[in-house]
C-alpha cells in the first residue's frame, strides 16, 4: 500500500493505540523555552516526577531573553528574571541540556533545535510553543503542545495525541523574482482560510517547495499553524539531508549512513492518498501583505485595501470591519500609500542567514525612512556570529537598523519591550490586535519587504524602493 | 485536575463573543504572564480590551463581560477558530479562574482545544447557526435565559423543552467526567514505553545515543 510522509513518521512513533484515532506516541526530542517551560519544569517538580530521558529534553532562552546589546538576566519583562532563574534552576535540576544566555547555541527553539541537528529528518518532537511545526521542514513530525502536554512528554517520553488526517498543498509553477517563501505561505493562508488545516497535518509539495532552500523551507512549515494546522512537513531531500550532516548532535560516522538511507525513504510513495489535496500556483503570488488582524487578511503590495462588503461571508465581512477599525485603514487605500512608523526583521519565521542575506542585499547602500525604527534580530547566536563574518551587521547598521543579540524579540514584545500605538511592517507570523504591543498596527511580510518598506518609509516592494 | 465534577453538569450564564478568530494573545497578552505559576491569571483575561489601559485597569464598559448582567458569565459562546495563535496554556487558566466552564465555538485553535480538556473545560464544537441561535435567545435576557450543559448526556438545554446534542471525542469525555491524571495514566504503561524504546534503538540509534 503506498503511503503517506504522515503515516510513515506516525508508525515510527506508534507505541499503542487507544482506541479511535489517539494513540500513545513516542517523543524523540522536546524543547522548552523559559515562557512556558519553566512552568512545565516546575509543574514536574511539584508533583513529585522526574524528567525520564533528561538527554533528550533540552531548553533554551527566547521568549523573555533581552535582545538589546550587552544583556544579561534582566529583561524589561516584568518578573522577567524570576522566569530566567526559574528556568536555568530547573534544567539544571533535571540534568537537561541548557542553552543558557550566554551559550554560543543560544537561538529561538525552532532555529537552534534544527541549525544543531537536535531534531533530525524522521523524528518527533514537541515544545510548549505553536511554531515548533517549523520543524516539520526537516521531514519531522513536529508540533506544538500547552505546558501540562510537555509536562507528561517530559515525564513520560510519549503523548497521547489524535492522529491529524493528511493534507497535501502542492506548489506548482515557478515564483517570480522577490517573491520568497514568506509570500507563497501567505497566500496559500490566503486563499483558503486560516482555518483550513485545523485537524491536518499537511505536506508542503511541488517543484516550488523542492526549488526552496531550508531556510525557506522553515518559512513555510512554520506557518503551518497559522492556517490551523496540526503541523506542517516536507520530505526530507539531498538538499535537507545536506543541512543536518555535520551539525553537532548529527549521527556521527557509520550511523551517518545508517540515518541517512533511512531518511531517504521518508516520502510520501506514488498513489499515496490525501484526504484533501490543495494546490497553488506559484506564478500568480506577488509580494505580499497583510491589512488586517489575522494573517489570511493579505493583498498584493500593489493591491488596495479590501471592502469588507466584498466578502462572501459574512463572518469574514464582519471581521475586516474590525480588522480595518483597529489598523486604522479605509477601503480602496493604496497599500503603497501607507506609512509605518517601524521594521522589524526577526522571529522564527523570518530570522535566518538567508532573509538577513535577502534584506542585507536590498540594504547594502541604502538608507532607512528618517521616520522609521528599524530592528533585526537574528534567530540565534550562531547565525548572528555568521552574519557578521559576512559583513552584513554593517550592512544593517549603516543602513540604520538597530542589530540585536538573538531571541523572539518585538514577534510580541518579547524581552518587553513594545511598538505600542504604531504602525509596524514585520517578517513574523502574527499580525493579532496587540500582538507586538498595545495597539500596535502589524503588517506581514517578507523580510526584503520588510526593507524595502523600511527605506521608503511606506510599504513597498524591492522594485520601488 | 480539579473541579472535573462540575463538567458533568452546568447551568450558567452565556456570554456571546462571536468574532471569528479570538486568538490567544486577546484571551492573555503575553505581558500579562508575570509569574512562573498557572495561579491568579484571572485578573489579565482579555485585558487588551475588557480594560482602558493595561496599567489603570480601568473597565472598558463596552466589553460584555464588564457589563452587570454578563459579569458572572461561566459559558463562552465564540466565534470560528477560537483560542488560535500561541500555544500558552495561560489562555485556558485565565478563563479557568475567570470562572469559566465551558466554551462552544464553531471550530477552536488545535493546542487551546487540547489545552481545555486538561484543565477541565469543556471546548464544545458546534455549528455556527445553532451557537448563533443561543446567542439570540440568552441576548434577549441573559440572567434569566440560562444555558443547562449536560455532559454525561451530550445535551445543551436551553428555552423550554429545547435541547441540542454535541458530539465529543470519547476519550475526551471521559477525561472530563473522570478527571483523570493522564500522565499517571501513562507512566503505568511504562513496560510498553520501554519495549518500544528497545526495538526502535534497533532501527534508530541515533535517537537515542
Amino acid at each position: 500500500m503506498p503511503a503517506t510522509l504522515l503515516e510513515k513518521l506516525w508508525n515510527l512513533h506508534e507505541i499503542a493505540n487507544l482506541g479511535g484515532r489517539d494513540s500513545l506516541v513516542h517523543i524523540d526530542r522536546i524543547f522548552l523555552h523559559e515562557r512556558t517551560g519553566s512552568i512545565a519544569l516546575r509543574g514536574l517538580e511539584q508533583e513529585g516526577r522526574g524528567v525520564r530521558a533528561p538527554r533528550r529534553a533540552f531548553c533554551t532562552m527566547d521568549h523573555i531573553v533581552d535582545t538589546r546589546p550587552g544583556r544579561g538576566d534582566i529583561s524589561l519583562v516584568p518578573h522577567g528574571r524570576e522566569f530566567i532563574e526559574a528556568t536555568r534552576h530547573s534544567a539544571r535540576n533535571a540534568g537537561i541540556h541548557l542553552f543558557d544566555i550566554d551559550d554560543p547555541r543560544q537561538g529561538i527553539a525552532h532555529v537552534v533545535a534544527a541549525e544543531n541537528g537536535i531534531v533530525l529528518p524522521g523524528m518527533s518532537a514537541v515544545c510548549p510553543d505553536s511554531h515548533t511545526c517549523t520543524l516539520g521542514a526537516l521531514g519531522a513530525l513536529a508540533w506544538g503542545i500547552g505546558s501540562t502536554e510537555a509536562e507528561h512528554a517530559l515525564a513520560a517520553s510519549c503523548l497521547r495525541v489524535s492522529r491529524p488526517r493528511s493534507m497535501r498543498v502542492n506548489f506548482l509553477g515557478t515564483a517570480a523574482p522577490g517573491v520568497t517563501a514568506k509570500d507563497m505561505i501567505l497566500h496559500l493562508i490566503a486563499n483558503f482560510g486560516s482555518r483550513a488545516g485545523r485537524g491536518f497535518a499537511v505536506e508542503f509539495a511541488g517543484p516550488a517547495i523542492r526549488a526552496l532552500n531550508m531556510d525557506g523551507r522553515f518559512t513555510i512549515c512554520n506557518m503551518a499553524v497559522e492556517m490551523g494546522a496540526f503541523t506542517g512537513m516536507i520530505a526530507p531531500d539531498e538538499r535537507a539531508i545536506a543541512y543536518v550532516r555535520d551539525t553537532p548532535f548529527a549521527p556521527p560516522g557509520p550511523l551517518a549512513d545508517q540515518a541517512e538511507a533511512h531518511w531517504r525513504d521518508l516520502h510520501s510513495d506514488d498513489g499515496a492518498e490525501f484526504d484533501r489535496e490543495l494546490e497553488v500556483d506559484c506564478a500568480r503570488i506577488a509580494p505580499s501583505v497583510t491589512w488586517g488582524t489575522n494573517p489570511e487578511q493579505l493583498v498584493d503590495v500593489d493591491g488596495v485595501v479590501p471592502e469588507p462588503e466584498a466578502f462572501d461571508d459574512p463572518q469574514q465581512t464582519f471581521a475586516a470591519r474590525q480588522a480595518l477599525d483597529y489598523m486604522g485603514l479605509e477601503s480602496g487605500t493604496p497599500m503603497r500609500s501607507v506609512r509605518i512608523d517601524a521594521a522589524f526583521i526577526g522571529s522564527c519565521t523570518n530570522n535566518r542567514l538567508e532573509d538577513l542575506r535577502d534584506a542585507a542585499n536590498h540594504l547594502r547602500g541604502r538608507k532607512v525612512a528618517t521616520w522609521v525604527q528599524a530592528l533585526c534580530v537574528p534567530g540565534s547566536s550562531a547565525i548572528k556570529r555568521q552574519a557578521e563574518a559576512e559583513g552584513l551587521d554593517e550592512i544593517f547598521r549603516a543602513a540604520g537598523f538597530e542589530w540585536r543579540e538573538a531571541g523572539c524579540s518585538l514577534c510580541f514584545h518579547a524581552g518587553g519591550e513594545s511598538f505600542g500605538g504604531r504602525r509596524v511592517i514585520s517578517s513574523t507570523n502574527r499580525n493579532f490586535q496587540g500582538r507586538q504591543g498595545p495597539g500596535a498596527r502589524t503588517h506581514l511580510a517578507s523580510p526584503l519587504t520588510v526593507a524595502a518598506s523600511a527605506c521608503r518609509g511606506y510599504i513597498s516592494t524591492a522594485e520601488e524602493s | 485536575m480539579t473541579n472535573a465534577r462540575e463538567q458533568v453538569f452546568h447551568r450558567g450564564i452565556a456570554a456571546p463573543l462571536l468574532q471569528p478568530n479570538i486568538d490567544t494573545d486577546a484571551i492573555i497578552p503575553s505581558r500579562e504572564i508575570r509569574r512562573v505559576s498557572k495561579e491568579g491569571l484571572g485578573d489579565a483575561l482579555f485585558s487588551g480590551w475588557r480594560y482602558r489601559s493595561a496599567e489603570s485597569r480601568e473597565p472598558e464598559p463596552g466589553f460584555i463581560l464588564n457589563q452587570t448582567r454578563y459579569r458572572e458569565a461561566s459559558i463562552l459562546l465564540a466565534g470560528d477558530n477560537f483560542g488560535c495563535g500561541s500555544s500558552r496554556e495561560h489562555a485556558v487558566w485565565a478563563l479557568k479562574d475567570f470562572g469559566v466552564k465551558v466554551i462552544l465555538a464553531p471550530s477552536f485553535g488545535g493546542i487551546f482545544f487540547n489545552n481545555c480538556a486538561l484543565n477541565s473545560i469543556l471546548a464544545i464544537e458546534l455549528e455556527e447557526e445553532a451557537i448563533a441561535r443561543l446567542a439570540r435567545w440568552v441576548q434577549a435576557d441573559p440572567g434569566g435565559n440560562r444555558l443547562e450543559i449536560d455532559l454525561a448526556a451530550q445535551r445543551i438545554r436551553w428555552r423550554e423543552g429545547k435541547e441540542m446534542r454535541f458530539d465529543i471525542e470519547p476519550a475526551r469525555r471521559s477525561l472530563l467526567l473522570e478527571g483523570l491524571d493522564g500522565i499517571a495514566a501513562t507512566l503505568r504503561m511504562e513496560a510498553e514505553i520501554t519495549a518500544f524504546e528497545d526495538a526502535d534503538r534497533q532501527r534508530r540509534p541515533w535517537v537515542y545515543d
